[in-house]
C-alpha cells in the first residue's frame, strides 16, 4: 500500500537544459528539511539531472513546446521523484550495458545507470498517449542507533 | 564552466573550473580540446581539481576527449581528481580507460 504522501511540490519545465538547475535547485531546497545527509543528496542531485537530460534530450527532443512535467513527493519513509516527458517512449530493457568492453568508450549511455545507481528504487511508466513517466525512489537516512542503521544500507533494483 | 589554458613542459594544460554537465561544461570541454588539437597540442592535461560536478554527458566529453588526442596519436591526462568526480568515473569502470595521475607535477612527468 502506498504510504501517504506528507509534501508534495509540482513544477513544469520548457525543453531546455538550463531549466535542470531550476529544478535541482528546488530538490536541493527541499532536501534541507529530510532526514538525508548532504552526500547521497549529491549523488540524488546527479540522478534527478540524468533524469532531466533523458525527459528533455530524448524524451522531448529538445522540443521548447513539449513540457517536462517533475514531482517531488516526500513520504513517511523516502521521497519520490517523477519525471515525466512528452516523447513516444522507449525499452529499457534495451539499453546497452555501459560496463561492456565494447561500450566502455561510447560517448553515451550512462544515465539510466548512474540514476540506479545512485537511487534506491527506480522504474517507469508509460502512458497509452506516449511519454515516459519515470520515479526515483530515494528512502530516508535510518534514525543513528535504529535496527535498520545498524543492519546498514542495500541498493535495490 | 571556466577554463584556462597554459604550458608547461610541452604540455597543454586545460585548467577547469565548474560543471561539466550538458548543456554548460560538456560544449565547453569539447570545444577547449578541439581547439587544442586545432593548434597542435598532443599532450593535454585536464586539471580536474576545481569541477564541482559532472553528469553523464560530461563525463561522455572525456571519453571523446581522449579519443581524439589518442587517435591522433597524443596523450590526454587527468590529475587532480575530486572525491565525487572520481567516483563518477570508478562506477562506469571509465577509470581502467583513462589516464588519471594525482596531480600536476606527476601529470607532467608522465608525458616524459
Amino acid at each position: 500500500m502506498p504510504e501517504p504522501v506528507h509534501q508534495t511540490i509540482r513544477l513544469s519545465i520548457g525543453s531546455r537544459y538550463e531549466n535542470i538547475e531550476l529544478v535541482k535547485a528546488v530538490l536541493d531546497e527541499t532536501l534541507e528539511s529530510l532526514p538525508i545527509d548532504e552526500e547521497t543528496g549529491y549523488w540524488m542531485g546527479i540522478a534527478l539531472r540524468e533524469a532531466l537530460t533523458n525527459a528533455i534530450k530524448h524524451g522531448n527532443a529538445l522540443d521548447p513546446e513539449k513540457k517536462v512535467d517533475v514531482c517531488l513527493a516526500v513520504g513517511e519513509s523516502g521521497i519520490d521523484i517523477t519525471v515525466e516527458d512528452q516523447g513516444s517512449g522507449f525499452d529499457p530493457g534495451a539499453v546497452a550495458d555501459p560496463l561492456a568492453p565494447d561500450n566502455l568508450l561510447k560517448t553515451e549511455g550512462r544515465g539510466i545507470f548512474y540514476m540506479r545507481k545512485f537511487m534506491d528504487k527506480i522504474d517507469y511508466d508509460f502512458g497509452a498517449g506516449g511519454g515516459t513517466k519515470v520515479r526515483l525512489h530515494k528512502k530516508f537516512d535510518a534514525p543513528a542507533g535504529s535496527a535498520e542503521a545498524n543492519q546498514g544500507g542495500a541498493n535495490e533494483d | 564552466m571556466k577554463i584556462d589554458k597554459r604550458q608547461r613542459d610541452g604540455a597543454t594544460i586545460l585548467d577547469l573550473q565548474g560543471r561539466i554537465t550538458i548543456g554548460e561544461g560538456d560544449v565547453a570541454l569539447r570545444e577547449a580540446v578541439l581547439a587544442a588539437v586545432g593548434e597542435g597540442a598532443t599532450n593535454i592535461l585536464l586539471n580536474m581539481g576545481r569541477v564541482r560536478s559532472i553528469d553523464s554527458s560530461g563525463v561522455g566529453e572525456l571519453v571523446a576527449a581522449y579519443t581524439t588526442v589518442t587517435n591522433r596519436g597524443g596523450k590526454l591526462r587527468l590529475f587532480s581528481m575530486p572525491k565525487r568526480v572520481l567516483g563518477v568515473l570508478e562506477i562506469t569502470q571509465l577509470i581502467t580507460v583513462l589516464d588519471i595521475l594525482e596531480d600536476e607535477a606527476e601529470a607532467v612527468a608522465s608525458l616524459a
